[in-house]
């Protein structure tokens, strides 16, 4: 009995040393862990970029802390995501994960991650139910809930007052959650509702059903490489200028360059642009292009911040990111200037900050780029947020 | 619906018809007459694509990026052929299965590789940008150019079939190959020569593919899944077969697309036909491929023998 007293007092005095200041700088390790590989994985190489760039920027270190950066491949399978932050937390012991691409990959490890008390940074997805009902204060957001882009390109097609507007969207839960969203904020009933199949390519059928429909507005969310075959598509199909089209997630910075002027006066919902006049982000657009020669997408900006808000927690907290209260408190505080202007944690931990909408346009050396024209929600907040228990 | 519409859809099933007989027209030959399966014909037809974007992107000129790529992709496909493939003629389907995935992976990572993980831009040449009316029709002039490239792509084939010594020995290929290799055919360079045709035509749909697609990594798979029931469908080796089986494919795939939930709406609840149609028509060619394999195994136009 005596020994193993003393085991645990020698146990106790160890990491007692460990957490004292002196040893509290040692370095901290964080879990990067993205869709790297594949169609999608230009998305979570913007968010390991962004968040790479403010670790170099200020020496290796957040907070004033040396971090460790261990950068990991989700490769979209949930059950390799599961896997890596197995290993990220069990073997690499860290305390904070941060990436996270894919709303299918959040609802596969956002539990586990957070049961065993590790900070979530989540940089991207934000799922309704971590929103609402399965929320938990281990997990920050620095994106917007699943809903919230499509909200605000809803409030748009209301404030112009568009009486006729038919919806695009796969065949797929996220698709129905697009449109849905779109809906919470647009009330008139939709002339028309298509659902292509989940990777279709050819929107030649689509397009010549939104012509005999003649709306006012099409609202399409097409992620990814369908986005990019249907504007290319709507550019050619002669209805461009005469309907217009309204998108979320689907003109985005990953696949502008690959439909070029064929974007030209696409909208866009979403809560960031490159043109943001405030100095926090007219410095990260112009470093993060001469690092990697192009404009960073809305998935680099929110990785940036991820990046920014820990380097303020950490700095907040000594680096002494073991005191779990401490250090929730400090992430809450949520105290920096965040590229996107207003920036304020609501109960759920996911952001009140404003939704803006853009259009595609040529910059000054002829790419494609996203400007902001209006900005029809301000502080808004998800619409989830009230069945989130936290307060 | 009006009639318009109608015929507009129709033109769109025949555009896409005419695409996927280009990658079906090589696929098939090569099925037919060496009796290998070749996943990496998608791989072909992507690389086809960023050859033709690639160079696009640095002359401006889609004549010149046609003139890279179409030979481009026959080039790769007959040297792919030579160094990777031609020892598995003998091989059982399912060796030639695995080499060719793992070529279709190879090339994926190989483009990632050279050209980065972003989508490539690929532009409309501007002379043929915008679109056609006639009759009260609106088409986009770059998809009447697809159907005019694929209809002289049909003819071309037809011609080198019926009416030159290849052709004859392609025939003879698919009816019995040992006995064409037994009467001094150089069996091996005709193989090339089919491999190579069938690589250039799936660089030409690679080619005519990236204005309106998505030039990225992957793009091979989607529609080579499709070029899999366009030859089954219309009887392996067949030209005449792939040609008429991508024509019905692609009419019933886009027309389905397009009318099938309308009628079912029309037939049943709208909430039930909203969610079945749009899942029905995307299993509509599969159903098609399932009811031709229960009736005519060996495909609605098969070679003729004998």
């Amino acid at each position: 009995m005596n020994s193993r007293l003393r085991l645990a007092l020698t146990a106790a005095a160890v990491t007692g040393a460990l957490a004292a200041p002196g040893f509290a700088q040692a370095e901290i390790k964080i879990g990067f862990m993205g869709v790297l590989s594949g169609p999608q994985g230009p998305l979570g190489q913007d968010q390991y970029d962004a968040f790479m760039l403010v670790v170099e920027q200020n020496g290796g270190k957040l907070g004033g802390v040396p971090v460790t950066v261990l950068r990991e491949d989700s490769q979209l399978k949930p059950e390799v995501a599961v896997q890596v932050v197995d290993k990220m937390i069990e073997k690499e012991k860290v305390q904070i994960i941060t990436g996270i691409t894919f709303s299918n990959i959040m609802m596969a490890i956002h539990k586990k991650v957070t049961d065993q008390q590790v900070f979530l940074i989540g940089s991207n997805a934000g799922p309704s139910p971590i929103a609402g009902a399965k929320c938990s204060p281990y997990f920050f957001s620095t994106s917007w809930e699943g809903g919230q882009q499509p909200e605000v390109v809803g409030r748009y097609a209301t404030d112009k007052g568009y009486q006729k507007v038919m919806t695009i969207a796969p065949n797929y839960q996220a698709g129905k959650d697009f449109v849905a969203g779109f809906r919470r904020n647009y009330t008139t009933p939709t002339t028309g509702e298509l659902w292509p199949a989940l990777g279709t390519q050819d929107y030649s059928a689509e397009i010549a059903q939104i012509a005999a429909g003649q709306p006012e507005a099409v609202f399409a969310f097409l992620p990814g490489g369908m986005g990019i075959n249907f504007i290319k598509q709507w550019n050619q199909s002669g209805l461009k200028g005469k309907i217009a089209l309204l998108t979320a997630s689907t003109a985005d910075g990953i696949g502008l360059p690959a439909m070029g002027d064929a974007a030209i006066g696409v909208i866009a919902g979403s809560f960031w642009g490159p043109d943001f006049p405030n100095a926090v982000n007219q410095k990260f657009v112009k470093d993060f292009e001469a690092k990697h020669k192009r404009i960073p997408s809305q998935y680099a900006a929110q990785s940036y911040d991820a990046a920014l808000l820990l380097d303020s927690a950490i700095r907040k907290v000594g680096g002494k990111v073991e005191d779990k209260a401490a250090f929730m408190a400090a992430l809450k505080a949520a105290d920096f200037k965040s590229l996107r202007g207003n920036f304020k944690y609501n109960t759920n931990h996911f952001v009140i900050q404003d939704f803006h909408i853009f259009e595609a346009v040529k910059d000054a050396q002829g790419r494609m780029t996203l400007k902001t024209v209006a900005t029809p929600l301000k502080d808004y907040k998800d619409a989830f947020y009230t069945q989130c228990p936290m307060k | 619906m009006t009639v318009g519409l109608f015929l507009t859809q129709l033109l769109n099933g025949l555009q896409l018809g005419v695409l996927l007989f280009l990658l079906a027209a090589g696929l098939t030959l090569v099925f037919g007459i060496m009796n290998f399966v070749n996943l990496a014909h998608g791989s072909l037809y992507m690389m086809g694509a960023y050859f033709a974007a690639a160079v696009g992107n640095a002359t401006g000129s889609f004549v010149i990026a046609a003139l890279v790529a179409v030979p481009g992709a026959m080039l790769l496909g007959m040297l792919v052929e030579r160094v990777a493939l031609s020892g598995l003629y003998a091989r059982d389907h399912l060796d030639q299965v695995l080499a060719t995935f793992g070529l279709v992976l190879f090339f994926n990572e190989l483009v990632r590789i050279i050209w980065g993980v972003s989508p490539l831009y690929a532009q409309t040449p501007s002379w043929l940008a915008g679109i056609v009316s006639f009759g009260g029709l609106f088409y986009p002039i770059y998809r009447v150019a697809i159907i005019t490239v694929g209809l002289l792509v049909a003819l071309f084939l037809y011609w080198l079939i019926n009416y030159t010594r290849v052709g004859m020995l392609i025939r003879a290929g698919a009816t019995n190959a040992a006995m064409v290799g037994a009467l001094g055919v150089n069996i091996r360079l005709l193989n090339t020569l089919i491999f190579g045709l069938g690589a250039g035509l799936a660089g030409l749909a690679g080619l005519m593919a990236g204005p309106i697609f998505s030039v990225q990594a992957a793009m091979g798979e989607a529609i080579l899944i499709q070029t899999l029931v366009v030859i089954v469908v219309g009887g392996i080796g067949s030209i005449r077969g792939a040609f008429l089986a991508a024509l019905i494919i692609g009419v019933v795939d886009t027309m389905g697309r397009v009318f099938l939930p309308i009628w079912m709406s029309a037939a049943m609840s709208p909430s039930f036909a909203q969610a079945a149609g749009p899942a029905l028509a995307s299993m509509l060619i599969y159903l098609l491929m399932a009811a031709v394999l229960a009736f005519k195994p060996e495909g609605l136009f098969p070679v003729r023998h004998g």
